[in-house]
């Protein structure tokens, strides 16, 4: 009983966060740029961040997780990171030999106000970037957003440094498919491809965070989004971000430098953000839906149908990025479940005014708090308070979970017990069964442990 | 196999025994832009702190450091639970600028209000250095205000390596005891234990051992830790080291304060267990039955895992290993536990060696072992493949590395669910190996397949 300390009175906390439920920028920035073939992150800072955010990687995805590091020392920290970060360039290009460098900030980089831009030009000055290699990067203090704040920033870096308008169209569509898993984009690439629209996709970790079994060690996997098409996105007839918080900044500016007219949808997950995902495309491409979609959106129905009975009132808790909460919660109410407590550790007020939105017409009221306080321990207190028949979360739910006795299903960053959800996606219609299906085996499996004996059913 | 070069400073951090004969250069600064496997100041302080199950451990910085130690190191705790959540100042920009010293005062009330723990540690970060905040002072206003001891950890991570987080983390024990000191009676026949922390119940079988033999256990630092406990650690007649660096440090702080003695030992394989309970035994010279159980106990234990550790052994007979781990004395003992298995090492690396660490090692080692200071991954797999390894033995990061590369895996690093320590432990380990070593999904690895495709062809 890890979390008797829970308290069920809830006081108001200024100045502490407790069982956090996000983490710091540089690791968003790092899955991010790990999203760009024979990319080597790196990390301007002390060796030990970067030592965790890979860390923290490689348990949520199990597989290797390469980044480099300006390894400040004392001095570096007084006198500033110009000499670590202009050798850090030198000996990554002569020794693992990546085709960019995607540096991001950390806290102390930041706090100590290294000028990474200006150090950066002065690596291209000194010789130290190889012709056709490229040095990208971003600023990612730590004390502000999060991880998701962290991978938004990288995913512009990418988006502005590389992308030309040549005036010529490529006839392709950018997609930026946000802090999802490598399977998620994997599933919205194919999506887009089967309405007959090329896509641009960017960060692209499909095959690189959950690669194949090959008996060899490869630095750089075969995936990843090429510098060709990064520079080629500016070209493109269109661009699409999927989830505000992780990707709306990457398409606006490339709108604003290369003209590329970008719409904003929600990630799609459940049936309606996957619906207005599909509708853009066909509207913005011109194109008809085909049929093999219109099953996948069938076979989706159908399922709920078919279980709704199981799906009426149960209570649900959630806990996750913003990205993903939106839609989910849209999906569940739309399912017939209710989501009663939701807590993003990502501040953003447009958030909670979403989420108001969509509860609006409920019946209940429903707690939501983002940013400064709004913890595991928090949404532990909530479900004490009233409790809930599901809990959607990371990894660090299952502590709530055991307490309570609530079935529990992992969803969101980082799940370090469980696999699968690096290969298998959970967006578009095929991934709305996924999660349909992983929601009604708890709730199933809860009714098969508690039912009585004569109760006991083999049909449910 | 493509080859996968060595960066050129760092050539004299990788040594061949019987090849080359320079000295190894180590304790080094890890290049900028090498992808090290190392991690900081605050990661060393806080493995060595985090077992102290009633005390409140409260990191002073932004959000990642507290999420990052979120209850992975494995310790057990026997009662309170309290080291397994993950409490923060959670520090914002504003704080960075106006400094984060009344927040941090703030939460330490807060908490120790709530959850009323023995003593307090707060770990500064890298940003509470650059910000310079007072945390000493703010330790002492609130200690003084609540009555328990709240100390500041000082591991600002940019300020050295892991190692200087071990000594900031002795330092901050060594003060938790000296708080207390009143002029109180040794302790007959008793030890602290220094260096072991509980991960997957270790300390429990080697505190048994002990009350087998008729020694006190005083204080494990900090296995299954207590506050009560640390602070009458200066009653014992011994302090008994375990770890290559973590604590000896404050093992010397205490003989020069207590003149407590200490010995190191390890506990890790059948000799290095037997030795440091003999060693232990020995000290008590004047208490001869102690010595006289110890035997008794050793041969026991022995008798009892041997036919077990024999079947073992028979798939394993000449398989090699590869060994990356933090210190270096885990290497040492994994040497000989290895070698009882019948098998060899081809690789050895640590994390934080020393000279004379890298000295012995060599003298250890086969002919032709690659030893390695600070390696990064691409020498790691480089190295595993030439030499065809058949088992890695390291932390998180190599894991997925060995697997890649299709061969077995131990983990013998934080992430650890069973014990390795002890006799039980030797027989854990030998399992542990014999499971991931002999497993048929290795000949499944496409690498394997298609020598295997070829030798069947000829
Ligand atoms: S290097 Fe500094 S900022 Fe990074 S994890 Fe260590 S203490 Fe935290
Ligand atoms: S919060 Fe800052 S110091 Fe801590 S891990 Fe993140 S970047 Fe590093």
């Amino acid at each position: 009983m890890l979390l008797r300390h829970t308290n069920k009175e809830i006081k108001p906390r200024e100045s502490l966060t407790v069982n956090p439920a996000k983490t710091c920028q540089p690791i968003g920035a790092m899955y991010a740029s790990l999203g760009i073939h024979n990319c080597l992150p790196h990390s301007h800072g002390s060796q030990g961040c970067c030592a965790y955010h890979r860390s923290a990687l490689t348990r949520h995805f199990r597989e290797p997780v390469m980044a480099a590091t300006s390894s400040f020392t004392e001095g570096s920290s007084v006198f500033g990171g110009q000499s670590n970060l202009i050798q850090a360039i030198d000996t990554i290009f002569t020794t693992y030999e990546p085709d960019v460098i995607a540096v991001h900030t950390t806290c102390l980089s930041e706090t100590i106000g290294d000028d990474v831009n200006q150090i950066a030009i002065k690596a291209v000055k000194d010789g130290k970037v190889p012709k056709g290699k490229y040095v990208i990067h971003t600023s990612t203090p730590s004390y502000v957003g999060s991880h998701v704040t962290g991978f938004s920033n990288m995913t512009k870096a990418m988006a502005t440094a590389f992308s030309k308008s040549t005036g010529v169209s490529n006839g392709k569509f950018n997609i930026i498919p946000g802090y999802v898993e490598p399977s998620d984009m994997t599933e919205i690439k194919r999506v887009v491809k089967e309405m007959g629209i090329k896509p641009i996709l960017f960060p692209d970790t499909s095959n690189v965070l959950n690669g194949p079994q090959t008996g060899k060690y490869k630095m750089y996997p075969d995936g990843g989004v090429t510098i060709e098409e990064l520079t080629s996105a500016g070209d493109s007839i269109g661009t699409i971000a999927l989830g505000n918080t992780a990707s709306a900044d990457a398409a606006r500016a490339l709108d604003t430098r290369c003209k590329v007219p970008c719409q904003v949808l929600d990630l799609p997950i459940g049936l309606a953000a996957t619906d207005r995902f599909i509708n853009t495309l066909r509207t913005v491409a011109g194109v008809n839906v085909p049929a093999s979609i219109d099953l996948e959106r069938g076979q989706l129905l159908d399922i709920i149908t078919d279980m709704q009975a199981y799906l009426y009132h149960k209570k649900v808790a959630l806990a996750g990025d913003p990205d993903q909460l939106i839609p989910l919660v849209e999906f569940l109410i739309s399912i017939d479940m209710m989501p009663v407590h939701i807590v993003t550790g990502t501040p953003g007020k447009d958030f909670v005014k979403r989420i108001e939105a969509l509860t609006a017409d409920l019946p209940y009221k429903v707690n939501v708090k983002a940013g400064g306080g709004a913890d595991m321990y928090l949404l532990h207190q909530w479900i004490k308070n009233e409790p809930v028949d599901l809990l959607i979360s990371n990894t660090y739910g299952k502590y709530i979970a055991r307490d309570e006795d609530i079935p529990f299903m992992r969803y969101g960053f980082p799940i370090v017990d469980r696999v699968g959800h690096s290969y298998f996606p959970s967006v578009c219609y095929k991934g709305g069964m996924r999660l349909l299906e992983k929601i009604l085996d708890l709730l199933l499996d809860r009714i098969d442990r508690d039912s009585l004996e004569e109760t006991f059913e083999l049909v449910m | 196999m493509e080859t996968i070069s060595v960066l050129e400073d760092r050539k004299n951090q990788i040594s061949q025994k019987g090849r080359d004969t320079f000295e190894m250069a180590c304790e080094k600064k890890s290049l900028a832009g090498a992808v090290s496997q190392r991690a900081c100041v605050f990661c060393g302080s806080r493995v060595v702190l985090y077992p102290i199950a009633d005390a409140l451990h409260l990191i002073h910085g932004p959000i990642g450091c507290a999420s990052y130690t979120w209850d992975i190191r494995g310790a057990l705790s026997s009662g309170p639970e309290l080291h397994r959540m993950s409490f923060s100042t959670d520090l914002s920009e504003t704080d960075v600028v106006f400094g984060g010293e009344k927040k941090l005062e703030k939460a330490l009330l807060e908490l120790v209000a709530e959850y009323e723990p023995k003593a307090a540690f707060v770990y500064c970060t890298c940003i509470v250095g650059i910000i310079g905040d007072d945390v000493e002072a703010v330790c002492k206003k609130v200690a003084a205000k609540v009555g328990i001891p709240v100390l500041a950890v000082h591991s600002e991570g940019f300020k050295g390596t892991k190692k200087d987080g071990y000594k900031a983390a002795c330092d901050a024990l060594f003060k938790l005891i000296d708080l207390n000191r009143k002029p109180e009676k040794q302790i007959p026949l008793s030890i602290n234990i220094l260096g072991e922390f509980n991960i997957g119940g270790e300390t429990w079988i080697i505190k048994e051992y002990y009350r087998r033999m008729g020694v006190e256990v005083v204080s494990v630092m900090t296995g299954d830790g207590r506050v009560k406990d640390v602070q009458s650690a200066h009653r014992a007649c011994l302090n008994v080291v375990q770890c290559s660096g973590s604590l000896t440090h404050l093992a010397r702080d205490m003989e020069q304060a207590y003149g407590i003695p200490f010995i190191r030992v390890s506990y890790f394989g059948i000799e290095d267990t037997s030795d440091a309970l003999y060693d232990v035994a020995s000290f008590f010279k004047d208490a001869p039955q102690i010595m006289e159980r110890t035997k008794a106990l050793v041969q026991e234990e022995v008798c009892a895992i041997l036919p077990e550790l024999a079947a073992l052994k028979k798939d394993l007979v000449g398989k090699r290993a590869a060994i990356y781990v933090g210190g270096a004395f885990k290497a040492f003992s994994l040497i000989k536990a290895l070698k009882h298995l019948g098998m060899s090492e081809v690789l050895v690396g640590s994390q934080t060696g020393n000279k004379e660490d890298y000295a012995l090692l060599r003298e250890m080692c086969d002919p032709d072992t690659v030893i390695l200071d600070d390696a990064n991954p691409l020498e790691l797999a480089k190295y595993v493949m030439e030499k065809d390894a058949h088992l890695f033995i390291g932390g998180v990061k190599e894991r997925p590395i060995a697997y890649k590369l299709g061969i077995g895996f131990c983990d013998h690093n934080h992430e650890r669910k069973i014990p390795l320590v002890g006799y039980e432990g030797m027989v854990n380990f030998a399992k542990e190996v014999h499971a991931t070593v002999t497993s048929p999904i290795w000949d499944l690895v496409p690498r394997k397949a298609f020598n295997r495709a070829i030798s069947n062809k000829g």
